[in-house]
């Protein structure tokens, strides 16, 4: 099996979008890409209001990845489990897309006889592994957010702390919107090193309008050109250009 | 706190006792009695079968599944060793309720008490030798070239008489050298700010140590600025910890390369101040003399104590 690229977008907010382009259109987009949307809704004290929660689920699931809803205490856990979840839930789609070419019909994992299943789930350990991860990080720095950021900071250690033990290289960029004059704002372009974050952070800003469409569409398209320098110096090895999510 | 779908969610952690799960490969049938436990990944039940009672583990996701059963066949494989519930079957379930294939796996049901309510029923004196028995068995495990991930108290069931640790819950259990897959925060030395979380032995015996400590302060506590002097200053201020610091901090500071050292080390802190105490005054000749005599006659009482008792039960077997 070839080795890869997973893209994930991890999107972090409390709340509905009010500005711009419909983000389950930009999470349908991103899929179309080859990149998973995961999301993390952040709980103030009770529910979350039902608008904001259909919001939340919706672009997770256009987007093939994983919807959670948690108080920022949890946070951390959260972050981490969902992205390892999200990860496996890919490697496995591409997996049974490899095991429907070999076994020619259509087979995933969980079809297969229990005893011929811990093979397969082997593989998809492996790779997730060592498979190579591009996580994009798009935080809503609306308003209501602004008392949860030092949570989300430390959401983000964890999270680096539990990639980085993989064997496989990572590469996180962070985006948060709103920003200073446009809807959205790079402020961690693609590194290996998610703690660079830590002299950026404080600096955010929150703002009232919460554009996160527009934003999901900047975080595909920063993929993009990624991609397109690459594939200039021939290193263009993604396989999950279509997604079967 | 999990991913799952809410409503899969709720039944697979309220199924009513009297359902019959029948595997749709092996044919197997159980008999849910009682659920035992659930959390980040499923539930699990006791349940009747031809074999017995059994353990059975449903989960929403055939990969948590599958994982933990690669796991535990594995495990199955070390000679003479109880590393986790021996493996019985693993199968599908067509729930026809809500209509869904529900995966599934039966283990051996280990009747036994969680690690805490032990020690709270036993006394806190249990709590030194069950951790020597913990070590010993992370030290095969590690021998294996595992490491078990998610360790914690939920996850360490004292079973038997004489009263015996056995481990729970594979879902954390990692290769050496990978990310380890599963961990709770508390018990994890990432969280901790105290080392990675690549899966070396010495990630487990952090584990240990933080279960000693959370053994002596019952209520949960959070981590605050620096983790290492928190954790310090708790150890010096409880007796019991005390007793232990240099082990507890070693293992803290991830310096143990095996749990058997942690064990050897852990066994002679607990001799260390008997002799000490005994070297403090230092016995006149008479007194000494005295003192050997009466450690005959101590001798001699155990051992008629224990032939009586042993006359006792052999006159009770042939009754
Ligand atoms: N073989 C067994 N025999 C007896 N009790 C068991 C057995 N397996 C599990 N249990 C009980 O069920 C509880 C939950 O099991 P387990 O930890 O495997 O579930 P989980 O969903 O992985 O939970 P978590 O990951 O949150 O610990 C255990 O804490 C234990 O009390
Ligand atoms: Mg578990």
């Amino acid at each position: 099996m070839r080795k890869g690229t997973l893209r994930q977008i991890l999107l972090i907010t409390d709340g509905c979008s009010n500005h711009g382009e419909d983000p389950v259109a930009m999470a349908a987009l991103a899929k179309e890409q080859g990149i998973t949307v995961n999301v993390i809704g952040v709980l103030d004290q009770d529910v979350m209001d039902e608008n904001s929660l259909r919001e939340v689920e919706g672009i997770a699931m256009a987007g093939g990845g994983i919807s959670q809803v948690v108080y920022a205490k949890q946070l951390s856990q959260t972050v981490q489990m969902v992205t390892r979840k999200a990860m496996t839930q890919t490697l496995q789609g591409v997996v049974n897309r490899e095991l429907k070419q070999i076994l020619g019909s259509n087979i995933s994992m969980e079809e297969l006889p229990p005893e011929k299943r811990g093979e397969v789930m082997e593989i998809v350990d492996e790779l997730g592994e060592t498979v190579e991860l591009e996580v994009l990080i798009l935080i809503d720095t609306s308003g209501s957010m602004k008392t949860k950021l030092p949570t989300v900071k430390e959401a983000l250690f964890d999270l680096s702390l539990s990639l980085n033990a993989r064997m496989g290289d990572n590469l996180f960029s962070v985006f948060v919107f709103p920003g200073k004059q446009e809807d959205v704002e790079k402020i961690l372009d693609w590194t290996p090193k998610l703690e660079a974050l830590s002299s950026v952070f404080p600096k955010l800003t929150s703002g009232g309008l919460t554009p996160t469409g527009p934003a999901l569409r900047q975080a595909v398209s920063h993929f993009q050109k990624k991609r397109s320098l690459r594939s200039l110096i021939g290193r263009d090895e993604s396989y999950f250009e279509e997604s079967s999510m | 706190m999990d991913v799952m779908n809410p409503i899969l969610k709720n039944r697979l952690c309220k199924l009513p006792a009297g359902t019959v799960i029948v595997g749709k490969w092996h044919k197997q049938a159980y008999k849910i009695v009682k659920p035992l436990g659930n959390g980040a990944n499923g539930a699990v039940y006791l349940a009747e079968s031809k074999k017995g009672l059994v353990a059975i583990k449903v989960s929403d996701s055939s990969t948590t599944i599958t994982s933990e059963v690669n796991v535990l066949k594995r495990f199955s494989k070390v000679q003479g060793a109880a590393l986790g519930p021996s493996l019985l079957d693993m199968d599908d379930w067509h729930d026809q309720k809500i209509n869904r294939t529900i995966p599934f796996y039966a283990m051996e049901y280990i009747k036994g008490e969680d690690f805490f309510s032990f020690l709270r029923k036993r006394g806190k004196e249990w709590l030194v030798i069950l951790v020597l028995q913990l070590l010993s068995a992370l030290e095969q495990l590690h021998e294996e070239g595992w490491v078990f991930g998610d360790l914690k108290p939920e996850n360490v069931l004292v079973a038997g008489n004489p009263p015996t640790i056995r481990l729970l819950d594979v879902g954390g259990t990692t290769l050496q050298g990978r990310a380890v897959k599963e961990f709770t925060e508390f018990y994890d030395r990432g969280y901790w700010g105290l080392g990675s979380r690549k899966a070396d032995p010495a990630y487990d015996l952090f584990a240990v140590a933080m279960i000693m400590i959370h053994a002596c302060y019952p209520t949960k506590f959070e981590r605050k600025e620096n983790g290492r002097k928190q954790l310090f200053t708790m150890i010096q201020a409880d007796a019991t910890l005390r007793k232990y610091q240099h082990v507890l901090m070693k293992a803290i500071d991830g310096k143990y390369v095996r749990a058997m050292d942690m064990k050897r080390e852990l066994v002679a802190a607990i001799h260390h101040d008997v002799p000490l105490a005994r070297a403090k005054q230092p016995p006149s000749r008479k007194q000494h003399r005295k003192k050997k005599r009466s450690g005959v006659i101590e001798t001699a009482f155990i051992v008629v104590t224990l032939l009586c008792m042993y006359a006792l039960y052999l006159y009770g077997q042939i009754l």
